[in-house]
């Protein structure tokens, strides 16, 4: 034991207050969490220590699961939300990292004013997410909104945008992919820069197009930046939710799991936490499923991650 | 369908040097077309506010929306006067929290992450992986039982636990960013630190803490964003007087319920945009580098 200490005590003082907030604000909550959802904990019979009132919630097993997962809609059509979910997750991903990918390359070349012009593309980022989420519901505003105003003058039918149909899950779409290329570019241009540039002029030698050069030298290169910024943002746009709750609100055509867990959390009368909990417990569910599946796959590809 | 003359020629070229380092006339302008309009969608919601930041409210919402329309600094001059809330008390408190939330969100992670980087230690593969669990869980969903954890540590309601909320969700990223940055610094260096007589704390503070100024960086950008825009926390633990609010708490202020004030919450929100433009400003250049160092060793 003290060999053990002598040999790591350094390291292990260095993550100490990592650990410890962890554990404290995250481990201890989650597992409260956990326990929440096998009762029928809100805001009426939760313990209030302002009020000095005990907690009266009682345990009700597996019925908070077994409500949630047949589906009906007032408790919020789980299955239905979850294909939705899916629908903005990978809608935004793909376009984020397409996007992303073929700024990177533009920005990757010679060009004049490169700087100015990747200042400007990482904007989106700089400005905070709540700030933006105004300017875009100002913007998609169907009566005095810029867009709509926009497409009138140019001859193109108006979706009342954040309307209750599936225009409101496609302006948020729109307003997450405008948030989250910066990143991706960043991330991407970054990996295109460490790609040596040898690898081009070989392959040109050897006569290669130029998509046999972006298809066999470019992603490639790019393969283990990718495979980590593809896991973050998937992980990230799961659980995305200011721009969808302050822009589209609580319109059940842009609902997600996320924002549906924080609608039961934050509004009606009874402020139903252990559903909310519930539902934090199943998308804490599913993104293991997935992480787990896309590790396994990317080991497959013979990657060490 | 039109053919650029210029642009065949170069494929004509057989000058390799000359083809690799100049494009085509007809290539550079639709590089600079399509580089200039992807600026111009990233800018235009931000530029869009500005302008109708300068509107009275009233002409911020009529149908067909102009440029300028009787266009002042009015309401840049009541949000910052304090008629329609505190704004400055705000301003004040959102510093002082993303500023704190910074420090000691960096600071942890750059000692964890160096420790992740350098040394192994039993629990190491553990400890990386309860980080990306963290990212998985729905924070809002927590929202409850850390206010119970709060109230026990005498908390609620004080800047600090909010700042440390918002550790909770910087630190993960920032230490697997930072791993990826120490990873890229020669332990060599390391070493003659301490053939030198320096301790371990000595070569990670003094040596390798300024040699990792990129990536600093970037994990600074993204923990003082992460605070600086924060909502839903925000409001649900600092107390509901107008003077502990934060800026995204208190912005709601100009959003009714059946009526927005868009003039004023555009003013207000280029107020609240300036910092952290500044701050992206400062660090942009070590943007590409730091994130691509984090994410590629990641």
């Amino acid at each position: 034991m003290r060999r053990f200490l002598d040999r790591y005590w350094y390291a292990y003082a260095m993550v100490l207050p990592v650990v410890v907030v962890i554990a404290v604000l995250v481990l201890y909550p989650l597992a409260q969490g956990v326990y929440f959802t096998f009762t029928n904990i809100n805001e009426g019979n939760i313990a209030n220590p302002v009020l000095e009132r005990p907690a009266t919630f009682d345990f009700v097993g597996f019925k908070n699961y077994l409500n949630v997962l047949s589906g009906g809609d007032s408790f919020g059509a789980f299955w239905g939300t979850l294909v939705r979910t899916l629908i903005w997750t990978f809608s935004c991903v793909f376009f984020h990292y397409t996007i992303g990918l073929g700024l990177a390359m533009l920005l990757n070349r010679q060009v004049r004013g490169r700087t100015l012009y990747r200042v400007l593309l990482i904007l989106p980022w700089a400005v905070p997410a709540f700030i933006s989420a105004f300017a875009w519901k100002y913007m998609f505003n169907a009566q005095y909104g810029i867009i709509n105003q926009l497409l009138r003058s140019a001859g193109l039918p108006d979706p009342v945008w954040l309307g209750q149909s599936n225009w409101a899950l496609v302006s948020v779409i729109i307003v997450n992919t405008w948030l989250g290329v910066p990143f991706m570019m960043v991330a991407l241009l970054g990996g295109l820069q460490s790609i040596p540039g040898d690898l081009y002029e070989a392959a040109e030698v050897d006569g290669a197009t130029p998509w046999q050069r972006f298809r066999h030298v470019t992603l490639p290169g790019l393969r283990s930046v990718s495979s980590t910024v593809v896991l973050l943002g998937i992980i990230w746009t799961f659980n995305m939710f200011p721009v969808i709750y302050l822009i589209a609100g609580p319109n059940p055509n842009a609902r997600i799991l996320v924002t549906y867990a924080f609608e039961r959390f934050f509004s009606g009368a009874s402020r139903d936490y252990a559903i909310a909990s519930t539902y934090g417990v199943l998308i804490l569910s599913v993104l293991l499923v997935f992480a787990t599946i896309y590790r396994r796959a990317l080991r497959k590809q013979g990657e060490v991650w | 369908m039109t053919l650029d003359a210029s642009s065949l020629q170069v494929v004509k070229a057989t000058d390799r040097r000359l083809r690799r380092t100049d494009r085509s006339k007809g290539a550079s302008i639709a590089l600079h077309a399509a580089l200039i309009g992807a600026s111009a969608i990233a800018v235009f919601p931000v530029f869009w506010v500005f302008i109708t930041s300068l509107k009275p409210d009233a002409r911020a919402v009529e149908p067909t929306p102009k440029l300028f329309n009787e266009s002042s600094l009015d309401n840049y001059t009541r949000v910052l006067s304090g008629e329609k809330g505190d704004f400055l008390a705000w301003f004040g408190n959102s510093v002082l929290i993303a500023l704190m939330t910074t420090v000691i969100g960096v600071f942890i992670s750059a000692t964890a992450g160096y420790a992740a980087s350098r040394f192994r230690f039993p629990g190491k593969r553990g400890l990386m992986m309860s980080f990306l669990l963290v990212q998985m869980f729905p924070f809002a969903v927590l929202i409850v039982p850390l206010y119970n954890i709060l109230i026990a540590l005498g908390l609620n309601g004080t800047s600090i636990g909010l700042v440390l909320v918002y550790c909770t969700t910087a630190v993960p990223f920032c230490t697997y960013m930072l791993k990826g940055y120490f990873d890229t610094v020669p332990a060599d260096i390391d070493e003659a630190g301490r053939v030198d007589g320096l301790s371990p704390f000595g070569v990670f503070w003094r040596l390798i803490m300024p040699l990792a100024k990129p990536g600093l960086a970037v994990t600074a950008f993204y923990a003082f964003l992460t605070a600086w825009g924060e909502v839903a926390f925000a409001s649900a633990f600092l107390s509901a007087a107008d003077e502990s609010k934060t800026l995204a708490v208190g912005l709601q202020v100009f959003v009714q319920q059946n009526r927005t004030e868009w003039g004023h919450l555009a003013a207000a929100s280029i107020l609240v945009a300036i910092p952290a433009i500044v701050v992206f400003y400062l660090v942009q250049r070590f943007l590409v580098q730091g994130l691509a160092s984090g994410a590629v060793k990641g």
